[in-house]
């Protein structure tokens, strides 16, 4: 039953009894059962947590937690096994779509899908990555993109921008001794081997249901055998970048945004 | 009735393959060892089902054999040693994580990319560890194609009796060469749902994690004790070697693999000038069988180890005989291989008490 405090003189506060916030009615938001408990090891703010959440949604939606494998990277998401309440194989560094092509190969009718930063993807597992999608393993590639290498403490990543700081470009990128950002999901889009290739963001509410949408196809085109889905999902990294939250998505925004436009690169063809 | 065939060594250990129940090779070309990989896109999946895939790299090969051990499948590579540096970071966190797989090393000489003549030269690599970290392989050393038959069929067997991958250690000759083999029967190829294995979390059982990821330090070190505490049991219970001859020689040859064979000519050679020559051969690498070779030294005056590398098994056979008697050594490298008459001089030479 809930009350009606004074705090001072003309100021109240409803207090909500215990009891009622407890009953499903009220409940409007909840842990699938495809996450575990455990508390996540990820800073505040970052979109690996909202990232997560969204594939164990999609696989609780899709019912098919006894027939997922994932694969987790070497980098933020390197305990990512903890937190997802299925099979799971923790890659080397790089390693996750060979690793997955493994899996899925012998075990062809379950759901596969590698879950990978951008230095894993797009630095070190480059030639896994190239040939994983143009085999055209019907698996799903989720592709971390923020820039930066995080659990190493800020490094320059394959996909840092020009100009952008980290810890190994402490002048910003300069493109004269580092190279240029790597749009590896524009080459991906390429190749005849990936049915469905992606770019979304989960840095606000409208961002995060499209890119759901995107996880949720990606799952659902391995039932059609058909190729490689792949989905970029642009991130922050608050403690990298050096910014609060909520300015990391701002700058997101303003800067990487931009650069890594949001959209479909490849979308399933119609048949006639 | 028995299945009598004349085979090349790498389509013989391939053959071998798919007749045990192989559910998935990857692998990647390089000589002298590609026939395996041409055998099996001929032949295994019209066969049996037996997924087989051409990877873009040795690193791809292992990681999807990391992928797929972990499914709990019967899975095989095969390289030569360039190919097997290579491979060398995947198997370290395929030993961790406790995942059966055969390997193969068709050995040719190296270092660096080396020659395509044969070599014993991966002995360290095979048997002392090879990537980071302490761990071990089990490593059966074949020296004939029949041997490469049978230890095929052992391999996928030791391999899921101690969830530890195993490795088949010969060589760029054994690889090549024909012979007469003697073909088991078809085993079915048939998924056993293994408990540790990712299949799918089923609701009446907790999730499978395969991993290598130990971050407290009091969890990786229990990940050791527990890795070591196998490798103590593995060497109780699959020490494998042949003994020729040991008991009442005065000279005793050691050696691996193909050279094994060598010495047995070399012996026979030196039987006839009235020396009396036992060969020893250690069939399983690791585990090695220390204890048995300081057994026989105490009956003989010296031994001769005869390798295709620098002296590497040498260094083990020196362990066991830990100081009892002298050892000494013929090494070829390079692609090199000796031949029984320079076996059998050194032999009249020790024989005569002239040592090197």
């Amino acid at each position: 039953m809930n009350e009606r405090r004074m705090l001072s003189d003309n100021h109240y506060e409803d207090v909500i009894a215990e009891e009622s916030v407890c009953i499903s009615d009220n409940l409007v938001y909840d842990r699938p059962e495809t996450l575990t408990s455990t508390p996540m090891h990820y800073c505040p703010g970052c979109g690996h947590g909202v990232a997560h959440r969204l594939i164990a949604e999609v696989i609780e939606e899709l019912d098919i937690q006894d027939k997922t494998i994932g694969v987790a990277p070497v980098g933020c998401a390197v305990f990512a096994y903890n937190y997802f309440n299925i099979d799971m194989t923790e890659a080397a560094h790089g390693r996750a779509s060979a690793v997955a092509t493994g899996i899925k190969r012998v075990l062809p009718e379950k759901y596969v899908f590698s879950y990978q930063g951008d230095g894993d993807l797009a630095a070190i597992g480059t030639g896994e990555t190239i040939h994983t999608c143009n085999r055209g393993e019907n698996i799903l590639i989720i592709f971390i993109n923020n820039g930066i290498y995080g659990m190493t403490g800020g490094q320059m990543a394959p996909t840092t921008l020009v100009g952008m700081k980290s810890t190994t470009t402490p002048m910003g990128r300069d493109v004269h001794d580092m190279g240029y950002p790597l749009k590896i999901t524009e080459l991906i889009a390429q190749l005849p081997g990936v049915y469905y290739c992606t770019r979304v963001a989960v840095n606000s509410p409208n961002h995060v249901r499209k890119a759901k949408k995107a996880i949720y196809n990606g799952f659902k085109y391995q039932e059609l055998k058909k190729g490689l889905s792949f989905v970029e999902i642009v991130t922050n990294c608050p403690s990298n970048w050096k910014m609060t939250p909520v300015e990391s998505n701002k700058w997101l925004e303003e800067n990487m945004l931009p650069f890594y436009p949001l959209g479909d690169l490849k979308v399933p063809q119609k048949e006639n | 009735m028995k299945e009598l065939k004349l085979m090349k060594g790498n389509e013989a250990l391939a053959e071998a393959a798919i007749r045990a129940g192989c559910d998935a090779y990857f692998g990647y070309p390089i000589t002298p060892q590609s026939e395996v990989l041409e055998y099996l896109a001929k032949e295994a999946h019209a066969r049996t089902g037996m997924v087989v895939l051409q990877a873009e790299s040795e690193i791809a090969s292992i990681n999807m054999i990391y992928g797929a051990a972990g499914t709990g499948k019967k899975v095989m590579t095969s390289s030569s040693s360039p190919g097997i540096s290579l491979m060398q970071e995947g198997l370290s966190y395929i030993a961790c994580a406790e995942l059966p797989c055969l390997i193969v090393n068709v050995v040719r000489a190296g270092p660096g990319l080396g020659t395509i003549q044969p070599s014993q030269s991966d002995y360290f690599q095979a048997v002392k560890g090879g990537g980071h970290g302490d761990y071990r392989l089990i490593v059966l050393a074949p020296s004939t194609i029949q041997e490469m038959v049978d230890h095929t069929k052992l391999g996928f067997e030791l391999a899921f009796k101690w969830r530890n991958p195993v490795m088949i250690l010969t060589d760029g000759a054994l690889g090549q060469m024909m012979e007469k083999v003697e073909l088991f029967p078809h085993i079915e190829r048939k998924f056993e749902l293994l408990p540790w294995a990712t299949t799918g979390k089923t609701k009446d059982r907790e999730r499978s994690i395969i991993t290598s990821l130990h971050i407290q330090p009091e969890k990786m070190q229990e990940t050791n004790l527990h890795l070591q505490r196998k490798y103590r049991s593995i060497e109780k219970e699959e020490i494998r070697f042949e003994s020729r001859n040991c008991e009442e020689a005065d000279v005793i040859l050691l050696a691996f693999g193909l050279v094994a064979r060598i010495c047995k000519k070399a012996a026979d050679l030196a039987a006839e000038k009235g020396i009396k020559v036992g060969v020893f051969r250690p069939i399983t690498l690791f585990p090695f069988p220390y204890e048995e070779i300081n057994r026989i030294a105490d009956n003989a005056r010296i031994f001769l180890t005869v390798e295709m590398n620098a002296g590497q098994m040498l260094e083990d056979v020196k362990l066991a005989v830990n100081g009892k008697l002298p050892v000494e050594f013929i090494g070829r490298m390079g692609g090199i291989i000796p031949t029984p008459e320079e076996i059998l001089n050194r032999i009249v030479e020790i024989n005569e008490g002239v040592t090197v």
